[in-house]
């Protein structure tokens, strides 16, 4: 076979394909790329032939999966060869191995630019293309004027105004001011009098991009894609060549239906009456054929007419054919037309009032649920999920029950959440409620996070009535043989607070309860035990008068569990154990929980969307941010002043506090021991959370917390008690996601969440230069209304100039503000630099303090050295405190090439061969700062092959603060150290101490973090 | 609305192309290839086209031995990307006539030429075959 001309790559992929297993395949692939690296090294001048199959051959072993860390320098240099082969082959290679954080990105952009501006229209093609695959905020800034040009130009064709218009999409994405909004809107209103569809398919995917921006501006293109629409779908003036199956290119008719979703309505009733027309002739047009891919084609422009038409809320007439078309295709047998029925069912549901109707179809939703096809499934879940309400929410739910014996495991979490909120949110009474979150943890206990066992807990604290009928089913649970450990948690505490209801009632004296209880008791893990604990002090404070044999069984246990290791356990025991023998002040520490105030449900600002990743906002979603929908109310909403609405599930006496912000008397108010924050979202201690002892959490987040108020007034009463886990800020607005992991990542890469919570989102970008560096923070208001009070500020380091930008102290609704911060780096230090955020959503203040990713391995650039002058620099660095040597513990156990790997990424470049014994590592890198300037650093890792958790580690450079926090940096990041706390103390940056993780102090691996 | 990447595999879960619209690195890349293909592969004709995964979903079509599999944002028209993987087998076969995996294999620059006329930036760009083919018959007509 004659194969595109390169017939060492033919030989190449013959050759991977005839490998019969992937080790073979692995061998070929390594030879091959050493055979590349020997040949770009050799100097001796590639021909632009040879360079351009070696890239092939790259990209071919890349799409295999295997990493290919050379050749990057080569395929950028093709970009700027002279022939359009080889030049393609550069564009293309380019696009695919490398990414827009690519440092080498830069050299390139001159050859790019001038590519773009010459006059050969088949070099400007690629050159866009790479541009808007890749390009970054580098290209933004200095191409965005060429490519307007282009776009606008007259006297460029088509094929390359196409590519100029989703290559301004990119930049524009990167940098929105790049465009002008004032007199774009009329030039994009013109780019849409085009007659090329290739260059109006690109127009309006740049058109979406736009108007999800800013759906203020453009609505003078409204009409022209109207027009467009028209045309297209009474198929006037169609070229052939664009007619898929008969329909006039339904990529475009789709692409323009988006984009009107995208603007709020159409005023101009002349253009409404017109698309409606339109909408209606597709809706009523669009008939089952039998070839598949002219029925696909019909079907995707109507289903796009039908979200369209959702949009606009058209008339009632139009609505109700949407809805009768969609049940329609619910039943049909083709799985696709059925997905998507339930899908835009789904959607339909979120904007506009239609539950009555869709409530005919119920029967066959509840079909699909039971479909053998796992996307089928979970759209019939979704849909059932969205039409609950409290008419049919007994159904559904008994329905949902009933599937969780069932369901596949990959659906179970989602359905036991979805259940739990739905009986939350529609119970027609409690106790249904109280049931089927039971027979939700019994059947489904390992999917029931503690956030659903809460709830409960809450409700039945809340509301008096159901606490004797939660307990006796709680009693009932617990006489099952065999029980789920959730179960256990929920039944012991509920009996703990709520048994004693019951004691009248035959087999339910204290006794009874006591022993049933215990009888789980010696296989419960430790969470379970601490409730447990608790259930038997408040058993003993009910029983009045006592029961000495009660007591003695319960002091026994108690004492067994003084010397427990555990010590939150032992604690308890202690404190337990000399509480109940003190008899009256007993009662009234261990009295009934005081009510919880109303609160939002956890689970509902679960689920909550918290995607945001992609780079529009779902028309769907902006649409139903808009209009106020009903599909996600929820109950107990606060109003903008603290007062509570009672919602469905309100309890029937409100807590008596006033929620008002920033009042910290509140922690007093009903003789709390501390204020544990029993919001399951917001603390993941569960010891700390739903035990005992309770106040109500503050509802906003004060700066300053006087540490546990309550505390103060009942010292005496309490004396050494120390139940308190007051280790967290109370904030009631929680990230959504852990800052400590989002400060991870970015400490090792250069882009991403540095925080997100429901109101804001804050992205970070960083780019290093030696010792300098640039953030930007992206902050990204995701509400409704405006954020106010925004405030940023950085308390640099000694070790650190920082300089941050202006921030805007409001931010508008959606909207996104930058605010960038320089940093120079002076000396080496492990410390981080925290910056103090805070923000205003309504009257609620949010504090956060933010870690920023500026740390040691930022300043580090890897270097390869020759064998030669690292012995002679290692030679040459020869004492302490200029190389330092030490063995370290309780090291990670990692594998050699995983050790590897973590020490590249923090820049240290690892050289294998280099150390002649194989356990051993050793890794250079150039570390940079003002003060020292350019510094080697030398790090050399011994490894015990029969002790993986200890290593000796010598590190050396010129400068001993360097070696010093350079050998600490290494060993935190090689030891474990657990339980590492998302929020630094204040204290910490002012001592400049490194920040500690503090971690419980029964933890051996935390213990020697302390040490260290 | 976009389109994340594009991946070609066969029956045995090899890749034969893959065009990614986001940046992922090569573990990542790896990753979520061996998930898809193992969520894809293992579905019946009588299932539907769309699989979710992630926050997104794949769009895939089987032809022969070959799957084609589209990464899409949530809220992409699954019917017109279904579409569109037809409409570019439909520009391989008119490339190579009755286009089969070895083609694709052995001529990946040609595929990878294709999808650069078709997709930009996760967006379409083009849908006329002719147009779409126009710069590859130039070139083969230089050579």
């Amino acid at each position: 076979m004659a194969h595109s001309g390169m017939r060492g790559l033919s030989v190449f992929i013959s050759d991977i394909r005839n490998c019969r297993n992937k080790e073979l395949e692995r061998i070929r692939v390594d030879k091959e790329l050493g055979h590349i690296r020997t040949r770009f090294k050799s100097e001796k001048g590639l021909s632009f032939y040879e360079k351009k199959k070696y890239v092939w051959k790259v990209l071919y072993i890349y799409m295999l999966g295997y990493d290919v860390d050379f050749g990057h320098m080569e395929t950028l240099s093709l970009i700027s060869a002279p022939k359009y082969g080889e030049k393609q082959v550069g564009y293309i290679a380019t696009s695919c191995l490398l990414n827009e954080n690519c440092d080498f990105l830069r050299i390139v952009i001159n050859s790019v630019r001038n590519d773009i501006i010459g006059r050969n229209e088949t070099f400007q093609c690629l050159a866009l293309t790479l541009v808007g695959n890749i390009g970054g905020r580098d290209f933004a800034e200095s191409l965005a004027p060429d490519v307007q040009k282009l776009l606008i130009s007259s006297s460029c064709r088509p094929i390359v105004r196409k590519k100029a218009a989703l290559c301004l999409l990119r930049l524009y994405r990167k940098n929105p001011d790049i465009i002008n909004i004032d007199g774009w809107s009329d030039t994009m209103a013109q780019l849409l009098d085009e007659r090329d569809f290739g260059v109006l398919t690109s127009v309006m995917s740049l058109l979406v991009s736009l108007v999800s921006n800013n759906t203020d501006a453009y609505w003078n293109c409204i009409p022209k894609c109207v027009k467009i629409l028209e045309r297209l779908a009474r198929n006037q003036d169609i070229p052939q060549d664009y007619t898929y199956y008969g329909i006039p290119c339904p990529w475009l008719q789709v692409k323009i239906m988006r984009a009107l979703q995208y603007f709020p309505t159409i005023e101009d009733p002349n253009t409404l009456k017109s698309l409606l027309e339109v909408l209606q002739r597709i809706m009523m047009g669009t008939d089952v054929v039998k070839n598949i891919n002219k029925n696909n084609a019909s079907h995707a422009v109507l289903f796009e007419a039908l979200a369209l038409a959702m949009h606009l809320d058209a008339e009632k007439d139009i609505m109700s054919q949407c809805v009768a078309l969609l049940g329609k295709f619910i039943a049909v047998r083709e799985p696709n037309i059925r997905y998507l029925g339930l899908e835009n069912m789904t959607r339909i549901l979120l904007v506009t009032d239609v539950h009555d109707v869709i409530k005919k179809h119920q029967t066959q939703i509840i079909t699909n649920l039971k479909d053998p096809d796992i996307s089928i499934r979970r759209r019939a879940l979704d849909l059932l999920y969205g039409m609950c309400d409290v008419t049919n929410a007994k159904d559904i739910v008994e329905e949902l029950l009933q599937y969780l014996n069932e369901a596949d495991f990959a659906m179970r979490e989602e359905l036991a959440l979805k259940v739990a909120i739905l009986a939350e949110k529609f119970a027609p009474d409690l106790s249904w409620y109280v049931d089927v979150v039971l027979q939700l943890i019994d059947k489904a206990g390992d999917f029931v996070s503690d956030d659903i066992w809460h709830r409960v807990v809450q409700f039945v604290t809340n509301n008096e009535d159901l606490q004797p009928y939660a307990a006796a089913k709680a009693k009932e649970y617990l006489n099952k043989h065999v029980l789920h450990e959730t179960m256990v948690k929920v039944s012991a505490y509920l009996l703990g607070e709520h048994g004693h209801l019951l004691s009248r009632r035959p087999g339910c004296s204290p006794k009874e309860i006591f022993a049933i209880i215990n009888e789980k008791l010696p296989t419960v893990s430790t969470e379970t035990i601490a409730i447990i604990l608790s259930t038997y002090a408040k058993i003993l404070t009910h029983t009045q008068p006592p029961e000495p044999e009660l007591q003695d069984q319960i002091w026994s246990i108690f004492k067994k569990y003084e010397g427990y290791i555990n010590v939150e356990i032992q604690q308890r025991a202690v404190e337990y154990l000399a509480l109940s023998k003190k008899g009256v002040s007993l009662t009234d520490i261990l009295a009934e929980m005081p009510k919880f105030p109303e609160r939002k449900s956890a689970l509902l600002k679960k689920t909550e969307d918290t995607e945001s990743d992609t780079a529009e906002q779902s028309a769907l979603r902006l649409r139903t941010q808009q209009k106020a929908s009903d599909a996600l109310v929820v109950t107990d909403q606060r109003t903008a002043n603290g007062e509570i609405k009672a919602g469905q599930l309100s309890p029937v006496k409100l807590p008596n506090q006033n929620m008002n912000v920033n009042s910290e008397e509140q922690t007093t108010t009903n003789g709390a021991l501390d204020t544990v924050d029993l919001d399951p979202t917001l603390s993941t201690d569960l010891i700390g959370d739903l035990l005992a002892i309770e106040g109500p959490p503050s509802i906003s987040v004060p700066t300053e917390q006087t540490p546990v108020s309550g505390l103060d007034q009942e010292t005496d009463l309490i004396g050494a008690l120390a139940l308190s886990t007051v280790d967290e800020q109370s904030n009631s607005i929680k990230p959504i996601g852990d800052i400590e992991e989002w400060f991870q990542a970015l400490c090792i890469k250069d882009s991403g969440v540095l925080y997100e919570d429901i109101y804001i989102q804050i992205g970070l970008k960083a780019d290093w230069r030696a010792h300098q560096g640039r953030i930007i923070l992206f902050i990204g208001n995701k509400s409704t209304s405006s954020l106010t009070s925004v405030q940023a500020l950085v308390l640099p380091p000694s070790y650190l100039k920082m300089d941050l930008s202006l921030l805007p102290s409001t931010i508008p609704p959606r909207a996104q503000v930058q605010c960038c911060l320089d940093v120079i780096n002076i000396c080496p230090s492990r410390d981080t630099s925290v910056l103090d955020f805070s923000y205003r959503y309504g009257s609620v203040m949010i504090e956060a303090k933010l870690r920023l990713p500026v740390v040691l391995n930022k300043f580090l650039q890897p270097i390869s050295i020759s064998p030669d002058d690292f012995f002679s620099q290692w030679k040459s660095l020869s004492e302490p405190p200029l190389k330092v040597q030490e063995v370290v513990k309780g090291v990670k156990t990692l594998s050699l090439p995983e050790m590897a790997r973590l020490l590249s990424s923090v820049q240290l470049r690892v050289t294998p061969g280099l150390d002649t014994n194989p356990n051993n590592l050793v890794a250079s890198s150039t570390f940079h700062s003002e003060s020292i300037h350019a510094m080697l650093c030398l790090l050399r890792i011994e490894t015990d092959p029969s002790d993986r958790t200890q290593i000796r580690m010598t590190v050396a450079s010129g400068d001993p603060t360097l070696t010093f926090e350079l050998k600490e940096f290494i060993k935190e990041k090689l030891i474990i150290i657990p339980n590492a706390r998302p929020v630094p103390s204040p204290t910490s940056l002012q001592t400049q101490n490194p920040v500690l993780p503090a971690a419980s102090n029964d933890d051996p691996g935390a213990m020697l973090a302390g040490l260290l | 609305m976009g389109i994340r990447f594009i991946l070609l595999v066969n029956k045995q879960g090899q890749t034969r192309l893959a065009q990614y619209y986001e940046y992922m690195t090569l573990e990542e890349c790896r990753a979520l290839e061996g998930e898809i293909v193992r969520k894809c592969l293992t579905r019946t004709d009588q299932q539907c086209s769309f699989v979710e995964h992630r926050n997104y979903k794949v769009v895939y079509r089987r032809y022969a031995s070959l799957f084609f599999m589209v990464g899409v944002d949530n809220d992409e028209n699954e019917l017109a990307i279904l579409e569109f993987i037809h409409l570019l087998v439909e520009t391989m076969d008119r490339h190579f006539g009755n286009v089969c995996e070895l083609d694709i294999m052995f001529h990946l620059e040609k595929a990878h030429f294709m999808l650069e006329e078709m997709v930009m930036n996760g967006c379409i760009v083009e849908t006329s075959k002719a147009n779409i083919l126009h710069p590859i018959q130039l070139m083969d007509k230089a050579s």
